[in-house]
């Protein structure tokens, strides 16, 4: 079976100890982790890890059993990129001067679609949200220019079909 | 009225049916022992040698009974020595509740006097783990604790608790729990994947049960028996389905796995059909999955989705608690027999007999083999007795020559292979049994890892009988290397100090055989005494146990030699 890149999607209580257990199923089976993100979700109450490896479909079927089966996880599914609308989010930091001095750089911030988040006498920030590849491209153009700081979140991502936790959740607290 | 968080700990303990708990007190837990001081005519506290010996003896005890063991201990030391016990119920599903004390809150993370991450420690290694810093906490989360370690697919759970809290004062009131909003333990039965499989079970020619502890856990026994019966199918346990099926049940053909019997083993890549209830396909179970009943349809009985496909992929999958999936499928089967087939297993029975069980249990070189003081034990108890193993050669001899009647009756360490869990397992399940003869089989090694424990054999006169198999090695390690390392015996040879004396020294009633006519009457005489009991065998050295599938290798080339 082909490696891929598949994000699973895990929805939980909001619990401490729980990333570390859902850390460790993926560190049992020697799974390196491409990007995490844990965040509130549609349900009040309920967290959303969004977790992107780069497995076999064989092993993201497992890796989710083995989720679901830690007790403060209510569900967790895993989708191919096809199967998602997902992005990812950057911030550069860049000395002002070269926002004045180099006019390449205010190409750079139209073409990109990017937004200034802050300009401050020593520094501005750019903010950039979008795929992977965008961010990347929109680094490599800076980057001959000087970055004085650069960091990219995990991905976020909704799936295209449903994920109903509420009616699994009121399942569970019928039965 | 208000009480202490540490008192609280013992009226949830006492509202959960608690009356008998193993641990060892420290610092961080000493307001807990304060009030087990003061609960001593409801709680019973057995003070182990070694927090290990907590864990296994509350494994023992839950295993003969099915209740939720209770281990004990303080932060530290006394929570990391539990974690082998912890990892060992986590992987063969025994329910256990540990209660640990922890430093106080406003020390957490300052590297306190032994302070321990233990929340960070067991995580992998338990069904669910809580860090409890305040009293308020204490009903609640021990009440949840108890509900998951017994629930479902049961397993340990660990409680940590900060000294402060325990020291804390909080209005008790207790309600047990019986749901977590986010814990589906025991799912519904597809009604679809029951006809599924009884068309499957009703239609194959040549169908074979393997069944493990999931039928025990389930208190399935008599539908699996009736199942069996009815449909005519031969059946074959794994390790720890040992006892689930009465040994002399005429469709009963023995075990599968590394060293199982070898029509089971074999007749695993013939079945037309394989039905797996209650076990999980154990790489020592199935040897190599490329080459694991690649001939045969599968369903698989189960109660835990994670283990559905995981190893071997199954064509139905029945989802459920064991007795009541198979009460629902007893009425779809038709009453059926497989006699040619089930002579398939007769006649590879028979070759095992000749080239194997025979020299093992009618031996005729000198040298005392392991299966002979099995088949000795056997006769003595009647076959009643629960027998306890340890983890190696003697483990492999008991389970494949003990002999049972009644279910949980098999006390091992399956998956974990922890050697030295015998010897406290057994006092746990004699003190769940005492109604009962409890045996514990242990080898050199594994008796020498956990062999302070007759203390509290000692001091609590736990009329538990030990037998030593002593072949001056680590026997299994040392097979390995005869067959896979050209005979280097890598620190696999063992000076050991004189048994007898040791159990002597506890005032523990003490014997030595070393000649084959000196063995029944020793077995007697032990099984006969109303105290506890030590008997080392002096066995052959380097005997072996066969037959044997080579790791890695295929159920279908199962060694006789």
């Amino acid at each position: 079976m082909e490696k891929e890149r598949f994000t699973i999607s895990v929805y939980s209580e909001n619990n401490v100890g729980l990333l570390n257990r859902i850390s460790g199923i993926f560190l049992k089976r020697h799974i390196n982790v491409v990007s995490l993100n844990v965040s509130k979700s549609e349900i009040d109450d309920v967290s959303k890890f969004t977790i992107v490896c780069y497995i076999t479909e064989e092993t993201a079927r497992k890796l989710v059993g083995q989720i679901e089966k830690q007790i403060e996880v209510i569900k967790a599914f895993y989708h191919t990129d096809e199967e998602t609308i997902f992005q990812e989010s950057a911030l550069f930091k860049i000395k002002s001067d070269l926002l004045f001095d180099e006019r390449q750089i205010q190409n750079i911030i139209k073409e990109s679609n990017s937004q200034i988040v802050t300009v401050a006498r020593e520094f501005f920030v750019l903010a950039k949200t979008g795929r992977r590849s965008e961010i990347e491209e929109m680094h490599d153009q800076l980057k001959p220019f000087g970055i004085m700081q650069f960091v990219r979140s995990g991905r976020i991502s909704v799936s295209k079909e449903q994920m109903d936790i509420s009616s699994i959740l009121n399942k569970l607290q019928e039965n | 009225m208000k009480i202490s968080g540490a008192e609280a700990i013992i009226h949830c303990l006492i509202a959960e049916g608690v009356d008998l708990l193993y641990g060892y007190p420290g610092g961080a837990i000493m307001p807990v022992y304060d009030e087990l001081y003061k609960f001593q005519d409801k709680l019973t506290h057995i003070l182990t040698r070694h927090e290990q010996g907590a864990t296994h003896a509350a494994q023992g005890y839950a295993r003969v009974t099915g209740k939720v063991g209770v281990a004990m201990a303080t932060s530290g030391p006394g929570a990391t020595n539990l974690v082998t016990g912890i990892a060992d119920a986590q992987i063969d599903s025994t329910p256990m509740v540990c209660i640990t004390g922890q430093v106080p809150r406003h020390l957490l993370g300052s590297d306190a006097f032994q302070e321990t991450d233990i929340i960070g420690i067991s995580t992998p290694v338990t069904k669910w783990n809580y860090q409890v810093t305040k009293a308020s906490e204490i009903p609640e989360i021990l009440a949840k604790a108890f509900y998951i370690a017994r629930s479902g697919r049961p397993g340990p759970v660990l409680v940590d608790i900060t000294k402060n809290a325990q020291f804390e004062e909080i209005e008790f009131s207790y309600e047990p729990c019986n749901l977590v909003r986010s814990y589906d333990p025991v799912p519904k039965p597809d009604m679809s994947a029951i006809d599924a499989a009884a068309t499957l079970i009703n239609n194959a020619k040549k169908p074979f049960i393997v069944f493990g502890q999931g039928v025990i856990l389930g208190e399935a026994e008599e539908q699996l028996k009736a199942l069996i019966e009815k449909a005519g199918i031969p059946a074959a346990w794994t390790i720890l389905g040992l006892s689930a099926l009465d040994s002399d049940h005429p469709l009963n053909v023995g075990m599968v796995g590394m060293h199982g019997n070898y029509g089971p083993n074999v007749l695993t890549n013939e079945c037309d059909l394989l039905i797996a209830i209650g076990m999980r396909f154990d790489d020592r179970v199935t040897g190599s999955l490329d080459t694991y009943a690649k001939q045969a349809k599968v369903i698989h009985f189960e109660i835990d989705p994670a283990e559905i496909n995981k190893n071997v992929m199954s064509d139905i999958a029945v989802l459920g608690n064991s007795k009541e999936t198979l009460e629902l499928i007893l009425p779809k089967i038709n009453k059926n027999s497989h006699e040619e087939w089930h002579n398939e297993f007769k006649k590879k029975h028979k070759i095992e007999e000749e080239q194997i069980i025979n020299p093992q249990l009618n031996p005729t070189k000198p040298g005392l083999t392991m299966g002979e003081v099995m088949k000795e034990i056997n006769i003595a108890s009647e076959n009643k007795a629960v027998i306890v193993s340890d983890v190696g050669q003697h483990q492999m001899f008991a389970c494949r020559y003990a002999k049972f009647k009644q279910t949980k009756s098999n006390v091992t360490s399956g998956g974990l292979g922890t050697m030295g869990f015998a010897l406290p397992a057994a006092i746990g399940a004699k003190m769940g049994a005492m109604e009962r003869e409890v045996v514990a089989i242990i080898g050199d090694g594994g008796y020498q890892m956990t062999i302070q424990e007759l203390g509290v054999i000692f001091q609590h006169n736990i009329p538990v009988k030990i037998v030593v198999l002593n072949n001056e090695h680590l026997g299994m390690v040392r097979q390995w290397q005869e067959l896979f390392f050209d005979r280097r015996y890598a620190s696999t040879i063992m000076t050991n100090p004189d048994f007898v004396k040791i159990a002597e020294g506890y005032h523990i009633k003490a014997n030595r055989v070393s000649e084959r006519k000196d063995l029944k009457g020793a077995i007697e005489e032990m099984m006969a005494s109303k105290d506890p009991y030590f008997l080392e065998v002096r066995v052959e050295q380097e005997d072996n146990v066969f037959p044997m599938i080579p790791s890695g290798a295929s159920v279908s080339d199962v060694r006789l030699k």
